[in-house]
């Protein structure tokens, strides 16, 4: 199936001389919630402004879905709305006349039942008329959200959509986020909030100094690079690990009183079940038990911060 | 072409008069206004008539013009440097939508609002000073080129500018000292020769002389100049549009 975005071999280097992307490839899948992260000044941004139109590319080329970005753009932006990381709205304008003017921008005839819809679905129809500089941050991120959407567009570009935004509404994206993706459209996600990406992502992409340096199944990622650890808790404190159990990377808490057994995710439970067998041999007993597994966030962290 | 987008632009614009009536159409027809009363129908009426037209009238044309170029820059400029100030103009970059068709979204409504202003103050003039028009529709020809000209005049500004103070600087420092100084108040054939051969290097003066020859059939200059000079104008306004959004100064990094 032809992806809902291919990226071949794209660069920018600004006027300032700041390369912030190099070489970049990259297919987005259609239909699914694709991540990018990176840290700050890595390259996100510019790689969304570059898909969508406003800043134009040093090298390399864009397909969205199936059209050149550049020799062919009005196709290309009809099927893509964003919403960018900062809050750029006409504060004197109202919201039902904000939307409506972004659907009419993007070439779509006026639907009032559809927008009607839309802002319903955005909990801002009581605010229809209200004009955005009298509106919460929060609402106006919605009313961001609403414009992007406007033109039913089939690719949704999210730079940083939940910036600022308090738990409950972020959920209410996040379901929000579920529908679109559940109605066929794509979405590129840039965050900084890892749970953000963990929670909803089909697939994540980390740049780095504007290089993609993986690009990974979410939840095989997790399996790859993520990490458990199953902590005892003695019943007596140990003075060392016994020579018997030194074939496992276990380690012994300053107490003694915890023993920490940390596994790949890609190892599999038999080690466990050996490993508390050779526990019972050697005679060390144990009145709790409990496993965690790094966050997406430990494993973003080590990414951007390994040498290469 | 984009039509829904095109009429987006424009009705956004025209939506900005409407919620600023005093600042876009009150304000400046209060000001000419003044001038009429004033110049025409006060101090007017102890002056002698100029190539046989009463000063009161001889004033209105000019009068109408220097509104004309100032709103119309001051519209169009503030039109596009608003979304680039606010940030909004991501959205116009991001819509499938050409340049031709930005343009004619904001040139279009801010000449549209210069004529607009134009005929009101034409109304109110006919208020205070007894005029005629002789050639309505040059009146009009003129009034429609030289509202869109000066109108891609300020959508440049406005691309230019990066801040509020040269957003104010063409239109008060050097188009309304050259409107004063093309011929309003005044026939330019008035002037000492050096004078009058110097202010033939203002472009405003063959704006001024075809305007008050649709209303008296008197000019400075002859028609086909004023036309020409006026085209022109047009026509480097068009290409120095045409050369911002070929290499996005200001607009696209």
């Amino acid at each position: 199936m032809q992806p809902a975005i291919a990226i071949h071999g794209l660069s920018k280097t600004y006027a300032s001389g700041l390369t912030a992307l190099r070489d970049v490839n990259l297919e987005i899948r259609r239909g699914e919630i694709f991540a990018l992260l990176g840290p700050n000044g890595a390259g996100k941004t510019t790689l969304i402004s570059i898909i969508c139109g406003i800043v134009t590319p040093s090298e390399g080329r864009v397909l969205a879905d199936g059209h050149d970005i550049i020799a062919d753009y009005r196709a290309a932006r009809a099927g893509i709305g964003l919403v960018p990381q900062e809050l750029s709205t006409d504060a004197f304008e109202n919201v039902w006349d904000t939307v409506t003017f972004s659907r009419g921008l993007f070439g779509k005839p006026a639907d009032p039942a559809y927008i009607e819809k839309l802002l319903r679905e955005l909990s801002l129809w009581d605010k229809r008329d209200s004009r955005i500089m009298a509106l919460s941050g929060g609402m106006k991120r919605r009313v961001m959200i609403a414009k992007a959407l406007s033109h039913e567009p089939r690719i949704l570009f999210l730079d940083e959509p939940t910036a600022g935004v308090d738990v409950e509404l972020r959920r209410g994206m996040w379901d929000m986020m579920r529908r679109l993706r559940d109605s066929g459209v794509t979405i590129v996600l840039t965050t900084h909030y890892i749970e953000e990406a963990q929670e909803m992502a089909d697939r994540i992409g980390v740049i780095r100094r504007g290089e993609i340096i993986l690009v990974e199944e979410k939840n095989a990622l997790m399996a790859k690079l993520g990490k458990r650890q199953l902590t005892l808790t003695l019943n007596a404190p140990l003075a060392r690990i016994p020579q018997m159990l030194q074939d496992y990377r276990l380690e012994l808490s300053e107490d003694g009183g915890r023993l920490v057994y940390t596994y790949d995710n890609r190892e599999h439970g038999g080690d466990i079940a050996r490993l508390l067998q050779r526990l019972g041999e050697v005679g060390i007993e144990f009145k709790d038990l409990s496993s965690s597994e790094s966050s997406l966030e430990d494993i973003f962290v080590s990414l951007v911060h390994s040498p290469s | 072409m984009n039509l829904y987008g095109i009429r987006a632009i424009y009705l956004f614009e025209m939506a900005r008069m409407r919620r600023t009536l005093m600042q876009s159409v009150a304000s400046p027809v209060l000001s000419t206004a003044l001038y009429f009363v004033v110049f025409g129908s006060a101090i007017g009426s102890h002056m002698v008539s100029i190539d046989g037209v009463s000063y009161g009238a001889f004033i209105v044309p000019g009068m109408i013009m220097l509104a004309l170029l100032t709103q119309s820059i001051s519209n169009a400029s503030f039109g596009i440097y608003m979304p680039r100030f606010t940030g909004t103009i991501y959205e116009i970059h991001s819509a499938p939508i050409s340049y031709v068709e930005i343009v004619l979204g904001y040139v279009g409504a801010a000449a549209t609002k210069s004529i607009l202003l134009g005929a009101i103050m034409l109304a109110t003039a006919r208020l205070c000073v007894p005029f005629q028009i002789e050639h309505p529709l040059w009146m009009v020809a003129f009034l429609v080129l030289t509202a869109v000209t000066f109108s891609l005049f300020g959508f440049i500004i406005g691309i230019w500018a990066d801040g509020f103070e040269k957003l104010q600087i063409v239109p008060l420092m050097i188009v309304t000292p050259l409107t004063f100084l093309g011929g309003s108040f005044y026939s330019i054939d008035m002037l000492p020769p050096f004078w009058r051969t110097l202010s033939l290097f203002n472009p405003v003066v063959y704006l001024i002389s075809g305007f008050r020859w649709s209303f008296y059939g008197v000019a400075d200059v002859g028609l086909p100049l004023s036309l020409g000079m006026t085209a022109l104008f047009l026509v480097l306004c068009m290409a120095g549009v045409r050369w911002i959004f070929r290499t996005g100064y200001r607009l696209k990094s």
